[in-house]
């Protein structure tokens, strides 16, 4: 049987893994992908060390610290259960396969919110998108709707100020959220038509994405768009382990020394309840969960 | 050798990731930038019905992302 097992490999995972690798534990790290919401991200102008680096170029470092090591690494391999066995021990499933440990550090991250209203489903990829940095430059010329008011709905009208023709941001609230130095960027392109108290009612097209329906103050009304950019924040996870507890928002309750209030299942990252979701703050509590996963190892042992 | 061609933007990590995929299969593909080839973005839609990248046409096949296990079973390794 396995020391660990690290599920996900965004910066928490990663890092878990890098101290795994030296402190010799038998471990293995079960993920979907590698470099998890930092691959997405635009531009990283505060991690510490680098005063600039675009997300992607910050998960390709963490993946080539990660392959220093001889860490056995099962990818694209998103995990769906995680189950409790007899003998205090944990199984691991995936799509692929199975695997027990004897601790289990869930590092999963997060995914984005979906508005959940009609035709969101039914065009998502045919012109609905929760991705600027992937999808943005698809809509050359075009005219798009970026929905949502914080700092990722600023971030891709930001983005998508070099790309679209026209951008309508649609905001559910009164005023627009975020940093005052993004807001007063699009207040300043013109080419950005802000919709505030505006509520998204549907999605329109046939076969691709051809309009927004929203409702502002009481009337209804459609936009033509091409693209819609959907950007009202996240979901943890967590659904994959229903045996410990969770918080009002489904994040996995963490303490200091990142133990779940399961022994041996311990957590670290986006996933957890710790505030700040921060691709420096899910490093360090990566790296804090394996110390306390090793410490625990060795005292049921 | 199949005939591969590849619809990309520069900015998509899958994109990046089935790239350095097909490199390290040894196999020969032809890449298509579809944020600055409008072009190949209509054929991108036409073949395989939808916007999101990447798009991998094998043969007459069409995968849509990076899904490897289809990758490795339409190149038979």
């Amino acid at each position: 049987m396995l020391d660990l097992i690290i599920v996900g490999a965004g910066p928490a995972g990663i890092t878990a893994a890098v101290y795994a690798a030296r402190k010799r534990m038998d471990f293995l790290v079960v993920t979907e992908d590698i470099g998890g919401q930092t691959a997405l991200s635009a531009d990283v102008e505060n991690y510490t060390g680098y005063q600039f680096i675009t997300g992607q170029e910050l998960a390709e470092k963490f993946e080539e610290h990660l392959k220093q090591f001889d860490v056995q690494l099962k990818r694209d391999e998103a995990v769906q259960r995680i189950e409790k066995a007899p003998r205090g021990s944990f199984i691991v499933h995936s799509k692929n396969g199975s695997y027990e440990a004897r601790a289990v550090i869930v590092a999963s991250g997060r995914r984005p919110r979906w508005l959940d209203v009609k035709g969101e489903a039914e065009l998502r990829n045919k012109g609905v998108t929760y991705c600027a940095t992937c999808d943005g430059p698809i809509f050359l010329k075009k005219t798009v709707a970026v929905i949502g008011g914080g700092n990722s709905a600023l971030d891709a009208t930001l983005q998508m100020m070099n790309i679209a023709a026209k951008i309508y941001l649609i905001n559910l609230n009164p005023s627009l959220g975020g940093d005052p130095i993004m807001r007063e960027k699009i207040q300043a392109s013109g080419k950005v038509e802000v919709l505030n108290s505006a509520t998204t009612l549907e999605v329109l097209g046939a076969k691709f994405v051809e309009g927004l329906r929203i409702e502002q103050a009481g009337r209804m009304r459609d936009l033509a768009v091409q693209g819609v950019f959907v950007e009202i924040g996240s979901v943890p996870n967590s659904d994959i382990v229903d045996f410990v507890a969770k918080n009002e928002a489904r994040e996995i309750i963490v303490d200091n020394l990142n133990r779940t209030d399961v022994p041996g299942i311990f957590t670290a990252g986006d996933v957890t309840d710790v505030p700040e979701k921060q691709i420096i703050v899910a490093a360090g509590e990566g790296a804090k969960s394996v110390l306390g996963a090793f410490r625990y190892l060795s005292q049921i042992s | 050798m199949p005939s591969i061609k590849i619809y990309t933007t520069p900015t998509c990590p899958y994109c990046i990731r089935v790239k350095d995929y097909l490199k390290e299969k040894n196999v020969s593909f032809e890449s298509v930038d579809v944020s600055s080839d409008e072009a190949g973005l209509q054929e991108m839609i036409k073949v395989s019905g939808q916007m999101g990248v990447p798009v991998v046409k094998i043969d007459g096949d069409i995968i849509v992302g990076f899904d490897k296990a289809r990758i490795d079973e339409k190149l038979g390794c």
